[in-house]
């Protein structure tokens, strides 16, 4: 009995301790968010590219990670395009280059020709817990031209928690912790936009906006710096890019097809299906070597294959005598295989 | 064992009670917290206390507003009022209903202007200065969100401010949210025409837009309010029943390559072209703030009433040219009104729900209000309250012609307070000099006017029309703005011909705001400037025709002679130049004559 009381105490002691704590880190209460936000702004920057059609924004949001214009953003549509532009917050715009994109979480890194930029340090990122309060940066709606601040949404973390991304409900490929906000900050052209601390201090990236199908729910959050750092760090040391499209002297006379390793697709309802595996024929290399329906493969021989297209394509590099290493997403997972086409 | 346990309960006891008592398991609030919080509760509630609930449609329909003046004069939206008619009954958050009439309606900039009756004193809001608001600031709204109290206690709603020098594109014909402040405090339908609070609880907006979408018509984080200080720009136009219209350069900009703002084209007859602006010239500063986008040309436009002169720098060839541009009317007074009419048209006729990315909150339709059926209203309606009535007046072009007479009235009494000016029905002979100290002499008359200049003399009799009289030459109209000039004074706003109450502009040279009145007489328009402090008559312009280059007559040095207060110096400019300065030492106001004056 005796025991149970002091370890109460003890719990009620560090719970004390925790909201100290977390009140030290917070701005005090009635200080304008002002200083922190001036901050923040020269970092964060409006992305211009694909889209303009109903409910298909051609802008979305991002924010610097480099002095020399590394611009880390969310891998969407807008990005499909030869003509992508970014705009700082000073107004100055310049042509981007999409450098790579990695789908497990949805995030793709841009290149801009530029030097000396303010940027945040994603090694440098900081953590936040349950109820600590945040900010959030992106350029909703477009509200926002030329050198036109981003727009500024304040909030609180409600979890920090996986998101339940099963098809069907979520649908985002992206399976780790999520800061999950009580603030309306996924709008359209917000994904990709940054989530500070109330010091501004980057947190995370505001995601893609989600809808429950089930719940007719949207979900507001954002991936959080550190679960993308790994990724972004191999990006910017050259893994993950997509092939040059005029590489076509490299193509065989003989190339494989997903039909010869017996793997059957989605259809393709969209310009940019992601390539789900929808079955898998009995006795065929897919099925020797594991594969299932449901799978998504994220790359052909680490090359990025964001939709049905360009899976279709990358297989058109691979000789049918040679082996091919295909990268599956399953159950947030990711699982390296590696298949060969039977003789003829 | 015992002793231990009691130990321990007494260390329970001094953890989690100090320093005041409070419920067990509560953790220990910071002081600065708790003062941080009673301050909050204390600006709150007395913000609360002047927000209204405006009704419209017996109640069916309505939104928000607030009360800015004791004698009950209150801001909401014109999309608010424009649904609620003439007569309005509005919810105060003490839940009392009064009546109300509107006053004067800002269409384009979605701003109406309404008078509250019942009452000998209304708690009213402070005005902030919205230009001062940063983005980060805290800010709160106030205000009746999907018609839910029926009791009319106001919601509020906490956030920050999300941006600052929002544009907002035109939605339907008319509305246009330029300059505007963003803000994620809660904005829903009902909101419209409530208050947008700083922390320290002085208005800095009016909410009247949000960015919809596809999660239906409720607020995502992103409300628009109307910047306070553009409608402090257009309060003197509201308070005269005026309906007000927004302003043009006469010139449209387009951004270039290098993110230039650039004139893309100009109209060759608009104030900006006589001042030198010309097409692809770089637009660089605009009412004081730097241009580097065309929305933040399109804000400083959309911020000032017509009429207004604003200062503009453009450069061209690596030169700057700093000048003051007079801004003309968006809309003709007809087409304005016509557009109106064509919008309260489409209004009545039902329409499929557009889910625009932007659109102004209204009330919504479905789940009525129970207590709000009960009143009962809509069969009241037809009936305009006794009170609404004796402060309405239908006049075509006005929201309500009735608080335009008042304040003719009013600029009137303060000008000829100790000065009989009627009286002097006859000839009026000024003498003087010329700046340069050549002699000087003008007699006007009631049909014709003389003047004795060093360049010789010169006479204009005025007949039916005063149109294109521009004597003498260089003036810009000299003789005819005199001939205005005494008429007004002598015949007095009720005779002089059609005149009315403008609003209110700055005086050039100055940062005071003055009353100005408008006439058009003999086919020709002019304008009178009054200063707020001493009610006198600053300034003319004098407008020959149409889009004319103004003769402007600057009046000043007023002293008391035989009774009446007259300007011992009178300044004259047309254009660029100043063409001339008088000193007046001779006044010879002349009580008969045998000429009569016409009638207007």
């Amino acid at each position: 009995m005796n025991a149970a009381w002091l370890r109460s105490v003890a719990i009620i002691v560090s719970l004390s301790c925790c909201v100290a704590a977390a009140r030290a880190g917070d701005a005090p209460p009635t200080v304008s968010f002002h200083p922190a936000i001036e901050s923040v702004q020269p970092k964060v920057v409006k992305i211009y590219g694909a889209g303009g059609y109903r409910g298909m924004e051609p802008y979305q949001s991002g924010f610097l990670i480099s002095a020399e214009g590394h611009v880390l953003t969310v891998w969407s549509y807008v990005l499909d395009t030869d003509y992508l532009s970014v705009t700082l917050n000073n107004g100055q715009k310049f042509d981007a280059k999409l450098l790579a994109a990695d789908p497990r979480f949805e995030l793709a890194v841009l290149k801009i020709d530029a030097e000396g930029l303010p940027h945040f340090d994603l090694a440098a990122a900081a953590k936040a817990e349950t109820g600590a309060r945040v900010l959030a940066f992106s350029n909703l709606f477009g509200v926002a031209t030329g050198d036109e601040a981003a727009s500024v949404q304040h909030g609180i973390v409600a979890a920090v928690s996986r998101l339940d991304a099963r098809r069907g409900s979520y649908e985002t490929p992206y399976r780790g912790p999520a800061y999950v906000l009580d603030a309306i900050t996924n709008n359209p052209g917000a994904a990709g936009g940054a989530l500070t601390d109330s010091r501004g201090r980057l947190l995370g990236m505001l995601g893609k906006e989600l809808r429950n199908a089930q719940t007719n729910t949207w979900l507001n959050y954002a991936l959080p710096a550190g679960e993308m750092a790994a990724t972004v760090d191999e990006i910017r040391a050259g893994r993950f890019v997509r092939r040059a499209a005029d590489d076509a002297a490299n193509r065989p006379e003989h190339a494989l097809s997903a039909e010869l390793l017996g793997l059957v697709l989605v259809p393709e309802v969209l310009d940019r299906t992601p390539p789900y595996v929808d079955a898998v024929r009995r006795d065929s290399p897919a099925a020797r070597a594991g594969l299932r329906p449901d799978d998504l493969v994220v790359f052909v021989n680490n090359h990025l294959v964001p939709s049905l297209q360009a899976l279709r394509s990358e297989l058109d590099y691979v000789d049918r005598v040679d082996s091919v290493q295909l990268t599956l997403l399953r159950a947030g997972e990711l699982i390296e295989t590696t298949l060969k086409a039977d003789e003829p | 064992m015992k002793p231990r346990t009691i130990l321990l309960a007494t260390h329970f006891v001094v953890l989690l009670m100090p320093p005041t008592l409070r419920a067990a398991g509560e953790p220990e609030v910071d002081a600065a917290v708790l003062r941080a919080e009673s301050e909050r509760v204390a600006v709150i509630a007395q913000a609360c206390a002047a927000a209204i609930t405006v009704l419209a449609d017996g109640g069916r329909d309505g939104g928000s507003g607030v009360i800015i003046t004791p004698d009950g004069y209150a801001i909401t939206n014109f999309h608010v009022s424009s649904a609620a008619g003439v007569a309005m009954k509005c919810g105060l958050a003490d839940g009392s209903l009064v009546d109300a009439v509107i006053v004067g309606i800002d269409p384009v900039g979605d701003v109406a202007l309404i008078k509250l009756f019942g009452r000998d004193e209304f708690p009213c809001a402070k005005l902030g200065d919205s230009d001062r608001v940063l983005t980060g600031d805290w800010a709160f709204t106030v205000g009746n969100p999907f018609m839910l109290a029926t009791d009319f206690r106001p919601s509020v709603g906490y956030g920050i401010i999300s941006g600052v020098h929002r544009y907002q594109y035109p939605s339907g014909t008319l509305l246009e949210y330029a300059d505007c402040i963003q803000t994620d405090a809660a904005i829903n339908p009902g909101n419209s025409g409530g208050p947008l609070f700083n922390a320290r609880g002085e208005v800095i907006g009016i909410n009247g837009r949000g960015s919809f979408e596809k999660r239906g018509r409720v607020n995502v984080g992103v409300g628009y309010a109307i910047s306070i200080n553009q409608i402090k720009n257009f309060l003197g136009h509201l308070r005269g029943g005026r309906i007000v219209d927004h302003a043009t350069l006469g010139a449209v900009v387009a951004s270039d390559e290098d993110g230039r703002v650039l004139v893309s084209d100009i109209l060759e007859d608009c104030d900006a072209y006589q001042r030198g602006l010309r097409y692809g010239d770089e637009i660089v500063r605009f009412g004081g703030r730097p241009i580097r986008t065309v929305n933040a040309f399109k804000n400083v436009l959309g911020i000032y009433p017509k009429g207004w002169t604003v200062p503009l720098s453009y450069r061209r060839e690596g030169e700057t040219f700093d000048i003051e541009v007079r801004l003309a009317g968006v809309h003709g007074t007809e087409e304005l009104i016509a557009k109106l009419e064509q919008e309260s048209q489409a209004e009545r006729e039902p329409k499929p729900s557009q889910p625009n990315d932007e659109e102004t909150p209204k009330a919504p339709e479905p789940k009525k209000p129970k207590l709000l059926d009960t009143l009962d209203m809509k069969k009241a309606a037809p009936k305009m309250p006794t009170v609404v009535k004796q402060h309405y007046e239908k006049r075509r072009g006005y929201a309500n012609y009735y608080f335009n007479r008042q304040n003719v009235e009013r600029v009137w009494r303060n000008f000829t307070a100790g000065s009989d000016y009627a009286a002097a029905r006859g000839r009026w002979t000024l003498g003087g000099t010329w700046i340069a100290g050549d002699d000087t002499q003008f007699v006007i008359g009631a049909a014709r006017i003389e003047c004795a200049l060093p360049g010789g003399t010169l006479e204009l009799p005025v007949g039916d029309s005063l149109a294109e009289r521009l004597e003498p030459e260089g003036s810009g109209g000299l003789l005819p703005a005199l001939f205005l000039w005494r008429r007004l004074l002598v015949q007095g706003p009720e005779h002089f011909g059609s005149l009315s109450y403008v609003g209110t502009a700055p005086l050039p040279g100055s940062n005071q705001m003055a009353d100005v009145l408008g006439a058009t007489y003999a086919g020709v328009e002019c304008q009178f400037f009054f200063s707020p402090g001493d009610g006198r008559l600053a300034r003319m312009e004098f407008y020959p025709y149409a889009a004319a280059e103004p003769c402007v007559l600057l009046f000043s040095g007023y002293e008391e002679i035989d009774g009446r207060w007259m300007p011992r110096q009178i300044d004259v400019v047309h254009g660029d130049r100043r063409y001339a300065s008088f000193r007046f030492t001779r006044f010879e106001l002349a009580t008969t004559d045998h000429q009569a004056e016409p009638k207007p």
